[in-house]
């Protein structure tokens, strides 16, 4: 049966009636679409990695043979905003924790916090982009603004994506219809919530080091 | 049952007209081309040797297991069988390519002769041009804002650089028999190929890079030119001609081109 | 989540709506991506059929060519542009509509939760967003055909600089190729949904006994295919990302400095045209199992199915699937011998593409060994997936020419490279899906395929590809050059053209042989006899509940699994087989 991969939440289709099976003999309840849900979202952060896997390459390889390289320069709210970013997972972190020893309110508060977080790192993220452009840096550039505006685009949008799971979960909190069986939403959100984290601190490195 | 006869007919058909040469390679015109034509043998022999016992072993299964209403044979494999037949094509297809890596490494490994005849070949939509370098044997300065294609410079060689002066463009592409040539490959807008059948040698021309491909043609003669990385409409209208000549005729004709500047 | 709310997800949807257009249920979605596919494999065949015919008769004046391509066949004569598009729209829709979506998307949808024993998919709704989004997709590129300059023109590997510096390198690098990029990057994101989907749902909803290694080998051609797909259109989508922004945006990651085009000198700087190539094909070669592996497992299932015996070396062949998957994506590079990429680099790849050989191989003698002392029944269904074994070895055999960096010297780019591809991952596939189609139709409709029309349509579809591609091998001997809208500009393609000739009649006689198949399909659905439940008598899940199936495929009933899925001639029992629901 269904199990609850972001979009899926959504559809709202429910829990599986009775037990489903298990090919290698465990069955147990929930348990089958709990896992397919973290091997949906496991899948999901391998098509992801891939993706910025092959954007790196290409960072790369464009990097090593260009003579048109000039690095862009690193706004300093990026900073503001990497801690902003660490912040907020972290207090997604705590909030699942408490939320397991059964804290609602707690919760609440804290999963909140985190999303408005969140969204926060992301209008950051404008202002960088504002920033840069003020000092005549745009995607055209040069090869070094082209992948810095890329990167920080195509992460944002799978941000903006994690900022719609963790609103989603929040709602239902708030609205005190987070069951047991919506705690599988709030496990993955906060897993790919921390992978987009990973994401962003290896870009940083990226952009530092290399940029 | 049809389809057993199907498969072998078809089977002895596609043999025959492979082994019978009908529409085949144009004779070599050089060692490399020779190398070439025996390892493509070579790999013709075991692959049709392959193909034919494949489909006739298939064609043979199924004339003979069709159900005449014997029990079928419960069987789930045999390990022996499996191992012994991965190491036989494991060994055969990693032998072929040993045995053609001497071509490759010939091509691409052992760096032109240092007596090399360099010649520069500029590729664009739909044509192509070749620069030779005068009696000074340096090839002058270019600029892409000089490039003029009526006026006979598609290279946009810079007048003021002496070097220049002396160099020769032409639009098809001439060499001396036995002199080992080192072509330098560039192209103006997007990528083309090099390709002379009679050399059994293709490269591609990249924009923004300068390949260096080396050869030797023994045989004179002209021969086509073909393109062969899709370039854009007129893609099947890019030829020109190879034509290899004995080194007097060659030099003549240096001699009559320069004279024509 | 309320008791009322699972009650309800259990029972079809009856709105019309819900039911066969946003539908969750995966087999509506499967049968949904299977029209997509035989939509876009006629439209496919259409476009070859009109380019084989233009490269014959390249003055014909044909009236109705004006009619459908105003410029582009001006006087009912089509021009070299119009030739390309039809070309690159023809490897497009075909790889992408057709091979990636019908064996993968159509047969696994509908038969993967059943096989292994799932009520649907892992994420319904999901799935359903996944095939709208590739219908979607379709409808881009199809556009393409309608915009000013006409479809691209820059073949479906649409390298740069060509398919990037705009329409100064022809018509249709205009809007046309924008519009391609945007289809396949929506394609992209398809294929990940559906890739998810597969994934999770082979790992966690399997059945009680159902564990990886009773698993059909279909089953395991899908996840594999999923995991191909998975890592490879990610790498799609974002190539196709960068390569629209050198288009839109004015950015350099594959226009290098100093192009000349048409006369006009370009702005860009220093991009790599290589780079394209490798993050293409990075995706493009497992894109070449993508196509063929659901077809090696539809052949593993009917061979033995209908040789009533196991299947030969059962663990073999899923070891030759998984190498086949995992080498995949280490011999990219032999697409590009001749590409100026480091000819030592080629060495390397050259040497793991010998290596995936060896698989291949692995599963053709296995093939021959599942038939060997068997009992074959000759259903329309066996006939596709035996025609398939031999088309397999001979498409497969041209590639160990392909593969030697030292012959691809000569062979790159010849239709040498055409008749290779097309025998193996076009009409092998294809040949995959047509004993599918034959094998699994009493299934989804409760009737069984006309025999004879089944047969009719075999021989002349076997007959008819043999005559098509065989002789490109020959021309690509003979060097005549791929992707050439005539061939009267060189002397030596002259002597060539009685094969061209006979090859465009053989495509003519077998496309409209295709008729037969479209007819006995529609036919079928509502004429054809009526099938029992297992009318193959074949033992995997699928045959062991009603046709067609019910909603939640079991009826509320989980089976449990019991048994391998290729127990045929057992002996000793009443009937030959033992289902993998049977008790132990």
């Amino acid at each position: 049966m269904p199990g609850s991969l972001t979009t899926d939440i959504a559809g709202g289709r429910g829990a599986p009636p009775s037990t489903p099976g298990f090919g290698d003999g465990d069955s147990g309840g929930r348990g089958a679409s709990r896992r397919a849900s973290f091997t949906g979202l496991l899948v999901l952060l391998a098509a992801s990695i891939m993706m910025f896997a092959a954007f790196t390459s290409a960072f790369f390889v464009r990097r090593g043979l260009s003579d048109d390289w000039v690095s862009t320069p690193m706004p300093r709210v990026l900073w503001l905003n990497t801690s902003v970013l660490l912040v907020s997972s972290a207090v997604i972190e705590m909030a699942r924790r408490v939320l397991r020893s059964g804290h609602r309110v707690a919760f609440n508060r804290l999963w909140t916090a985190g999303t408005i977080l969140g969204a926060l790192f992301l209008c950051g993220q404008y202002l960088a982009w504002r920033e840069l452009n003020a000092q005549g840096f745009y995607l055209a550039t040069n090869p070094s603004s082209s992948f810095f505006f890329l990167l920080t685009c195509v992460h944002a949008i799978h941000l903006l994506g994690g900022i719609t799971a963790l609103g989603y979960v929040d709602v239902q909190a708030l609205r005190l219809r987070l069951g047991p069986g919506k705690r599988t939403a709030v496990d993955v959100s906060a897993a790919f919530w921390h992978f987009l984290d990973a994401v962003w601190i290896f870009l940083m490195l990226l952009f530092v080091f290399w940029g | 049952m049809a389809l057993a006869a199907v498969i072998w007919v078809l089977t002895i058909a596609i043999c025959y007209v492979f082994f019978g040469h009908y529409w085949w390679f144009p004779p070599p015109i050089s060692q490399h081309g020779q190398d070439y034509d025996a390892q493509f043998n070579a790999t013709l022999w075991v692959t049709g040797i392959i193909f034919f016992l494949a489909q006739f072993a298939l064609g043979w299964v199924i004339f003979t297991y069709r159900d005449r209403g014997r029990p079928a044979r419960y069987t789930h494999g045999n390990n022996m069988l499996e191992a012994l037949w991965t190491t036989a094509t494991a060994l055969l297809f990693i032998g072929l390519m040993l045995t053609g890596s001497r071509i490759w490494a010939a091509v691409h490994f052992d760096g032109p002769p240092p007596d090399s005849m360099r010649i520069e070949v500029l590729s664009k939509q739909f044509a192509w041009s070749f620069r030779y370098a005068g009696p000074d044997g340096k090839f002058g300065r270019t600029d892409i804002k000089l490039i003029n294609d009526q006026g006979g410079n598609p290279f946009g060689i810079d007048d003021k650089d002496p070097a220049g002066k002396d160099d020769i463009t032409s639009a098809s592409i001439k060499v001396p028999a036995g002199k080992p040539i080192l072509l330098i490959l560039k192209s103006r807008d997007v990528i083309h190929n090099f390709f002379v059948r009679e050399l059994r040698l293709k490269q591609d021309l990249v924009p923004g890079m300068e390949i260096p491909f080396p050869f030797t043609a023994d045989q004179t003669g002209t021969y086509e030119v073909a393109c062969s990385e899709l370039c854009g409409l007129g893609h099947h209208q890019m030829r020109t001609t190879l034509e290899v000549m004995t080194e007097a005729d060659f030099n003549k004709w240096k001699l009559e081109q320069a004279a024509q500047k | 989540m309320s008791s009322s709310i699972v009650h309800a997800a259990h029972q079809a949807p009856t709105g019309f709506i819900r039911r066969y257009i946003f539908s969750l249920d995966h087999k509506v979605i499967g049968i949904q991506y299977y029209f997509l596919a035989l939509f876009s494999v006629f439209l496919g065949m259409g476009l070859s059929v009109l380019m084989r015919y233009h490269m014959v008769y390249p003055d014909a004046k044909v009236s109705w060519f004006e009619k459908l391509w105003p410029t582009g066949a001006a006087g009912g004569i089509m021009t070299p542009e119009l030739y390309l598009s039809l070309m690159t729209m023809h490897g497009t829709i075909m790889v992408f509509f057709v091979l990636t979506t019908a064996p993968q998307s159509g047969f696994g949808n509908y038969f993967l939760p059943i096989q292994i024993g799932a009520e649907d998919m892992a994420f319904p709704v999901l799935n359903m967003l996944s095939f709208w989004t590739t219908f979607l997709a379709l409808c881009v590129m199809v556009a393409a055909f309608f915009v000013p300059g006409g479809a691209p023109l820059a073949g479906w590997t649409v390298y740069p600089p060509l398919s990037a510096v705009g329409p100064l390198a022809g018509p249709g690098e205009g809007l046309g190729q924008s519009l391609w990029i945007i289809s396949i990057a929506i394609f992209s994101g398809a294929s990940l949904m559906g890739a998810i989907n597969f994934i999770a749902t082979t790992i966690d909803l399997r059945a009680k006994g159902m564990t990886m290694m009773r698993l059909p080998l279909t089953c395991w051609a899908w996840l594999v295919t999923a995991i191909l797909g998975l890592l490879g259109f990610a790498v799609l989508l974002a190539a196709g990302i960068l390569l629209l922004l050198d288009r839109m945006a004015e950015t350099s990651f594959f226009i290098p400095a100093g192009l000349v085009v048409s006369d006009q000198i370009l702005n860009h700087k220093g991009g790599s045209p290589l780079l394209w190539q490798h993050l293409f094909w990075f995706f493009g070669h497992p894109e070449v199992y993508i196509a063929i592996l659901p077809g090696m497992g539809v052949a593993s299932q009917l061979l033995s199915t209908f040789a009533r015996k196991p299947v030969f070396g059962y663990r073999a062949m899923v070891y030759a699937i998984l190498s086949i998957g995992f080498l995949g994506f280490f011999v990219w590079g032999h697409h590009m011998f001749m590409s100026g990429m480091s000819p030592y680099s080629a060495m390397a790849f050259a040497t793991l593409t010998m290596a995936i050989g060896v698989p291949s191989a692995i599963k053709t003698f296995n093939w021959i060994g599942t038939l060997w002392g068997g009992r074959i029944r000759f259903t329309s269904a066996m006939m596709f997936a035996m025609g398939f074994v031999s088309l397999f070895v001979t498409g497969g055999i041209s590639g160990i020419f392909l593969g030697q960096p030292a012959l691809d010297l000569y062979f790159h780019d010849t239709y040498f490279v055409v008749g290779h591809f097309h025998m193996i991952m076009g009409v092998a596939a294809i040949f995959g899906m047509f004993a599918g189609t034959f094998y699994w139709f009493p299934k989804v409709t409760g009737r069984l395929m006309n025999e004879t029309l089944g047969k009719i349509h075999f021989y002349l579809t076997f007959i008819g590809v043999y005559c098509i591609f065989t002789p490109m091998h020959w021309l690509g001997i003979a060097g005549n050059p791929r992707r050439y809208a005539d061939f009267t500009n060189f002397d030596f393609m002259g002597k060539l053209m009685p094969v061209h000739t006979f090859m465009t009649w053989a495509a003519i006689i077998t496309a409209s042989a295709q008729l037969i198949f479209l007819f006995n399909l529609f036919w079928s659905m509502k004429k054809g006899a009526v099938a029992t439940d297992n009318p193959w008598d074949a033992t995997t899940l699928e045959w062991g509940i009603p046709s067609p199936p019910p909603f939640d495929n079991f009826a509320g009933h989980h089976p449990v699994v019991n048994h391998g899925p290729y127990e045929y001639g057992v002996p000793g029992g009443a009937k030959d087989y033992l289902m993998q629901s049977d008790p132990p």
